[in-house]
């Protein structure tokens, strides 16, 4: 399974829940608001880094950089993928669940 | 019979240049909905009243004021850059609360523009001695 969120940690708990909802192994990809979970120092990395130590968690590049969000500031183990990278990502899991 | 209406604007509040303490809250990050946005224009639009401007960024609005944002990458517009602007038409009171930036892990050096960091409690103060708040 491939779990995209796309809302801020920090407005809505979409990113909590999915985190809450995912199984070992699953992939999680934050996009748009929910680029700001992926990065350090927040309130909510400690969740974050958690989850990096049993899924595999990635971030859509081009919505960190135009947060104006450093990929050098992306929480370790978190892969930063492109637009490719994230169809890339749909085509390997059998399906997409969508934390809006 | 030469009644004169009460029109608004005729009232002497109105006429006599009275300024009143606008603040416009901004707790929205920027590029995921319109609201950032739009509060920016109603911003541009109130200096051109020569009214108390007072702008506080709480909350995800704190995201609005990161600098090296470029959002080209995704098609929207990089309206950060306005903010810088501001003081050209007197608006320099800008507020950001201490506990939403370390919630961040933000510092005031991630900030494009220069602002006062305050406390909750002294945004809590600021915002209760407004004549009129706007926020989103």
């Amino acid at each position: 399974m491939l779990h995209t969120v796309n809302k801020s940690p920090f407005e809505r708990n979409a990113v909590a829940s999915c985190l809450a909802h995912a199984v070992d192994g699953a992939a999680i990809l934050f996009i748009e608001d929910a680029v700001y979970a992926a990065t350090k120092g927040t309130s909510v990395a400690a969740k974050v880094e958690e989850a990096v130590g049993k899924c595999k968690v990635f971030v859509l590049g081009p919505d960190l950089a135009a947060r104006g969000m450093s990929e050098d500031n992306v929480i370790a183990g978190i892969t930063v993928v492109d637009y490719e990278g994230f169809v890339d990502l749909a085509v390997e899991h059998s399906a997409v669940q969508a934390w809006l | 019979m030469s009644e004169v209406m009460d029109l608004p604007g005729d009232d002497d509040d109105y006429t006599s240049g009275v300024v009143k303490k606008f603040m416009f809250v901004n707790r929205k990050a920027p590029h995921g909905s319109i609201y950032a946005l739009e509060v920016l224009e109603m911003v541009l639009i109130s200096a051109a009243f020569d009214q108390d401007v007072h702008l506080a960024f709480v909350d995800d609005g704190i995201y609005q004021i990161v600098k090296n944002q470029d959002p080209a990458r995704v098609g929207m517009k990089n309206f950060s850059k306005t903010f810088r602007a501001l003081d050209g038409y007197d608006i320099e009171k800008l507020y950001v609360e201490r506990e939403g930036l370390e919630e961040r892990g933000l510092t005031e050096d991630d900030l494009i523009v220069d602002v006062e960091v305050i406390s909750q409690a002294e945004m809590a103060e600021l915002m209760n001695g407004m004549d009129v708040v706007l926020s989103a």
